[in-house]
């Protein structure tokens, strides 16, 4: 007898194409998983996967080349976006992408990625922010707030010894080479739509040869933030969310002109 | 084919760019520059890529980004700067990928000076990055050498997945000389199956180092000392000079064995049974030809500039069996053939020992010197 249409399975929700089936080792609650996710899907809308190469970075993701089922190479800390730079111009038909954590981008690698920018590679750049150090167990980061405590701030990051946060959108959109920078959150999901959109955008600048694009994501670490993860979002919106406003930093005026 | 007169550096990125290297990354520093000041011009000219990175951290990542892709790539520095690659140089060599790298050696350590001395023997031929891996390490003595041994450097790099150096200084990279360039090789095009180029077509490839598995990374080591063992079996080079009756050796490498060897033609001109021993490849070093003239020869020079690092290479392959002097000058100096010829005299005149170390005679002579 057949089904009548209501009663019809529909798939409305699957693993993108560009995730493979592993497992990921990511603690539970963590936004990266949410990340890779929108990558994966953007990915797939645009039919990229067999033409893209990641560069994983060190830090919590160092393994995202078993979780993206595309090319992968993975860089040595904070090099990625060198790395990238290598890969493009002998491949410059490629899609190349980095993910990378603040730790990475923010402090070992703020040359290879000012410079990266700088050049307007056309290389298109993750950069999750979560405000401390993960894989090495919590410790401040350049991203860490005034006042955050982490292992190696236990009394609070004290800007008087341990200086201020760099605000790397911010930072970036003041180089005529970057041309699409944005900063995004991952905390709630009105906010995942947009990270999704502008994650879109960053490949859709790729694809044109327009050039550096980098899209920042406030994400969350619920393990070394010593939180749930249901108070790490309210705190991500509550506290880092003021500090590092959400918005486009620089978007050049051909990347304006895009429309999906 | 016509024979150009061409400076060290210039010459050797010609060679590379004849050799169908397709990606040269670098930065700049003195006595190397002219190589990324000529690659700035040639690469684009043919379409290749070139980029001046914002450090020499950039530069040799971008190698390793673009040596990934199977395609021949290579970075050039000096001294202090190559200091600074070899993070990305160990990464390099546990990725197992293929890459040339160019060291124009400079006065050290630290900052040192920009005049030629070959004290990064060590940083090249004993590591210097982390981890257990052996790169290619090729010493030329004139820029003919140099351009060929660049050439060869990408052949061995690409049939050993290995770093190949060529290891030249600040006067071989500075001096001009007349040099018969290689032909002009068609770029590869087909890419090993390691190849990272995405996935069109095939299933998805990844490049890494890291193996945290600590058993997978034994395996590793092994597959990596295993084909060091190839590396060793095959690809030992060297010239001898006068050694069918030679009764005392000089041995130097590069700069220093090219003078060396002018000291020796004339000790030979003054009816003294001299020889010279110049390793091509100070890595693999040339271990079996040392441990066979131990049986001829009555004592070995070695002749450095450097405070003797090949000469412990030397004494390790003849196991302290004949006697060995040591001369050297450091710093940026540049021995004169008079002064080795000196040295020959005083080795033929004796008396010679093989006990103590070779260095501490070499100090003591040269006590005066402050």
């Amino acid at each position: 007898m057949a089904l009548n249409e209501s009663e019809m399975e529909t798939m409305v929700y699957e693993r993108p194409e560009a995730l493979t089936n592993g497992i990921t080792h990511y603690c539970p609650g963590c936004t990266h998983g949410t990340a890779h996710r929108l990558i994966a899907e953007v990915i797939d809308e645009m039919g990229l996967r067999d033409k893209t190469i990641g560069v994983a970075s060190v830090g919590c993701s160092v393994f995202a080349y078993n979780y993206f089922d595309f090319d992968f190479v993975q860089a040595p800390h904070g090099r990625a976006p060198a790395m990238a730079t290598g890969v493009k111009r002998v491949l410059p038909d490629r899609i190349v992408m980095t993910y990378q954590g603040d730790g990475d981008l923010a402090s070992i690698g703020m040359a290879e990625i000012v410079h990266a920018a700088a050049r307007g590679e056309n290389i298109s750049v993750f950069f999750l922010n979560n405000a401390n150090y993960g894989m090495t167990g919590g410790q401040m980061a350049p991203t860490t707030l005034p006042g955050q405590k982490t292992t190696s701030s236990p009394n609070g990051r004290d800007v008087e010894t341990q200086g201020y946060p760099i605000k790397v959108s911010e930072l970036l959109s003041t180089l005529d080479g970057a041309s699409y920078v944005v900063r995004r959150s991952l905390h709630d999901a009105k906010n995942i739509r947009l990270a999704k959109k502008a994650i879109r955008m960053a490949f859709e600048t790729q694809v044109r040869g327009l050039g550096f694009s980098m899209v920042e994501l406030l994400s969350i670490c619920p393990t070394n933030w010593g939180m749930t993860p249901l108070n790490s979002l309210q705190w991500l919106e509550e506290k880092m969310v003021p500090y590092y406003p959400l918005g486009d930093y620089k978007v050049h005026p051909a990347v304006a002109e895009i429309k999906i | 084919m016509a024979r150009e007169l061409m400076k060290g550096n210039e010459a050797v990125a010609e060679a590379a760019v004849r050799a169908g290297v397709e990606a040269y990354f670098g930065y700049p520093i003195t006595p190397q520059t002219e190589l990324l000041e000529y690659m700035s011009r040639r690469m684009p000219e043919l379409g290749r890529a070139f980029v001046q990175a914002e450090s020499e951290l950039g530069a040799i990542n971008m190698v390793y980004g673009a040596a990934c892709t199977g395609k021949r790539v290579m970075s050039s520095s000096s001294s202090p700067g190559v200091s600074l690659m070899l993070e990305g140089i160990s990464y390099i060599a546990g990725t197992e990928i293929p890459m040339v790298m160019v060291d124009v050696m400079r006065g050290g350590p630290g900052l040192g000076n920009i005049a030629p001395a070959q004290a990064d023997y060590n940083q090249m031929v004993h590591g210097g990055g982390h981890g257990d891996y052996r790169p290619i390490v090729l010493a030329p003595a004139s820029v003919q050498e140099s351009v060929d041994l660049t050439v060869l450097a990408f052949d061995l790099a690409d049939k050993y997945r290995s770093v190949a150096v060529v290891l030249t200084d600040g006067s071989l990279g500075q001096m001009m000389e007349p040099c018969e360039l290689p032909p002009m090789q068609p770029l590869k095009t087909s890419f090993p199956e390691w190849s990272v180029t995405g996935s069109e077509g095939r299933e998805r490839r990844s490049l890494s180092s890291i193996n945290l598995d600590p058993s997978m990374q034994e395996e590793m080591n092994f597959r990596l000392m295993r084909r060091w063992q190839e590396v060793e079996a095959n690809e030992v080079r060297y010239k001898e000079y006068f050694m069918d009756d030679a009764q005392f050796v000089v041995t130097g490498f590069g700069s220093s064995g090219r003078v060396a060897l002018t000291a020796v033609r004339a000790a030979r001109a003054e009816g003294i049974k001299v020889g010279l021993i110049r390793p091509i490849t100070v890595n693999p070093f040339p271990i079996k030809v040392y441990a066979e003239i131990v049986k001829k020869v009555e004592g070995i020079l070695v002749v450095e500039m450097n405070a003797g690092q090949m000469l412990e290479d030397v004494l390790a392959a003849t196991k302290y069996q004949t006697p060995i002097e040591f001369f050297a000058r450091m710093g940026g100096i540049v021995p004169f053939p008079d002064e080795v010829l000196n040295e020959i005299h005083r080795m033929v005149k004796g008396p010679l020992t093989t006990e103590g170390h070779p260095r501490d005679r070499w100090l003591n002579r040269t006590a005066h010197k402050k």
